[in-house]
């Protein structure tokens, strides 16, 4: 990751600045954590196109996670009190512990099988693809900008997950019975998508409406599927906690293996 | 310090940037300058002579995540230093977003000529539709239209593979963005 801060635009809109930081954090952590996930298929993907096509994913999700977190470390460095150093993008994804990463319980989910890859991955660019088009009229111009960059590439994600979700549940009797494996492990972890941290409350953004939208897409490609959506209930059981900073058991170990090298050497370059 | 550069105005000095930038190349497809792909939005200097003159790229990435955006960057800074231009900025914009409609027609030709297909114009595709019809890319080796898509994705952010049922070479397309 480059050391520069290239980016423009430091308004904040009507967020205050620690709120701000932690909504792009919240939105970089569970770019760059997907994005790792994804990168342990690379040279393991079922076939030569497939490995490809994930590890591309992957690329996407990080440069959004970059430029996330640059826009994040602008904002600290702005506002710092004391400043002693100034803060970089490479901090904030290697030098940050799993109680400080905001992401989502969703992705940081192990690869499982390529079924729970796929659905994992249809379930959270689906939501990002809603998501961002929100965010494309954001009063801070660069979530606003970061946002409608990053709606091209999600489409393109969206489109591809989506089409495996349904080539895979209405395949052969193997390929249905991982999807519904699948369905099971991660279903639990899709409410809190649409459950806002503190921070999250003052974004703008209508996650009820996100909520409508998402099961409304969601529902079409499992009915293509022919996957049965667990009934949405009020009170329905759903993990939450990622947000706020408490993880499933799964995070630490990719952070460990993530941060490993600028823990042990700080400051390491090649 | 190359001559020259010590008296010329504002203007002529943007105008011999551009000309300096028509030599950084995108490393991962070199026979493409950066201005061929249309990822530089602006050049801009200051007024002051020789190596004060202040001068500014704005640079927007292909895709969040292309590799190739720090390697252009150092590029550029590289070239405009060999000629002469020591006070430099590379700052990155990333609105509004890069299109392959910024594509220069040059561009495109060349990029036939190298082997990959150019994008199609923008509005054939980037719909969220699954299974939506493939886009007719043409094959950049025997011109046919009788292709088929492989993979969405390819050896870059910034490609997909095809391959020709005529000529049955596999190819690099160019995705429309």
């Amino acid at each position: 990751m480059s050391n520069e801060s290239p980016t423009t635009g430091f308004l904040t809109g009507n967020l205050p600045s620690a709120a701000a930081v932690d909504y792009l954090f919240y939105l970089a952590d569970s770019a760059l954590i997907l994005s790792q996930r994804n990168s342990e298929w690379c040279g393991h993907g079922p076939v030569l196109e497939q490995d490809i096509a994930i590890t591309n994913i992957s690329l996407d999700l990080l440069g959004q996670a970059r430029n996330f977190y640059q826009h994040a470390a602008t904002i600290i460095n702005q506002t710092a009190q004391q400043p002693t150093k100034e803060i970089t993008e490479d901090d904030l994804a290697f030098l940050r512990s799993e109680r400080e990463f905001k992401n989502l319980l969703l992705v940081e989910q192990p690869n499982g099988d390529w079924a729970q890859t796929i659905l994992r991955q249809y379930f959270f660019s689906q939501f990002q693809l809603l998501l961002y088009r929100q965010l494309q009229n954001h009063n801070d111009p660069q979530i606003a900008a970061i946002a409608a960059k990053s709606v091209k590439e999600t489409t393109y994600h969206v489109r591809w997950s989506g089409e495996w979700v349904i080539r895979l549940g209405d395949g052969t009797e193997e390929s249905h019975n991982r999807m519904e494996t699948a369905l099971d492990k991660l279903w639990a972890y899709t409410g809190e998508l649409f459950v806002p941290a503190d921070y999250e409350k003052e974004t703008g953004i209508d996650l009820l409406k996100l909520k409508e939208e998402w099961l409304t897409k969601v529902k079409a490609v499992f009915a293509e599927a022919t996957l049965a959506l667990p009934a949405v209930q009020e009170g329905a059981f759903m993990q939450i906690g990622g947000k706020e900073g408490r993880h499933t058991e799964y995070l630490g170990y990719i952070l460990a293996e993530m941060q490993y090298l600028q823990r042990a050497y700080p400051g390491a370059k090649w | 310090m190359t001559p020259g550069t010590n008296d010329i105005t504002r203007n002529d000095a943007e105008q011999k940037i551009w000309q300096i930038l028509e030599d950084v190349k995108d490393p991962e497809i070199p026979v493409l300058s950066i201005l061929d792909l249309g990822i530089v939005r602006a050049v801009k200097c200051s007024n002051e002579a020789g190596a004060n003159k202040a001068v500014e790229v704005l640079i927007t990435p292909t895709y969040s995540g292309c590799p190739a955006m720090d390697v252009i960057r150092v590029a550029i800074h590289m070239h405009l230093l060999e000629h002469g231009f020591t006070n430099c900025k590379i700052t990155q914009v990333l609105s509004p977003a890069w299109t392959t409609d910024w594509m220069s027609e040059a561009g495109k030709q060349k990029l036939k000529a190298y082997g990959i297909a150019p994008p199609n114009p923008r509005q054939q595709v980037c719909k969220p539709e699954l299974f939506d019809h493939a886009e007719a890319v043409q094959c950049p080796h025997c011109n046919s239209y009788h292709t088929h898509r492989i993979s969405e994705f390819g050896s870059t952010a910034c490609k997909a593979l095809y391959q020709c049922d005529d000529c049955k070479e596999p190819f690099d397309y160019f995705k429309c963005h």
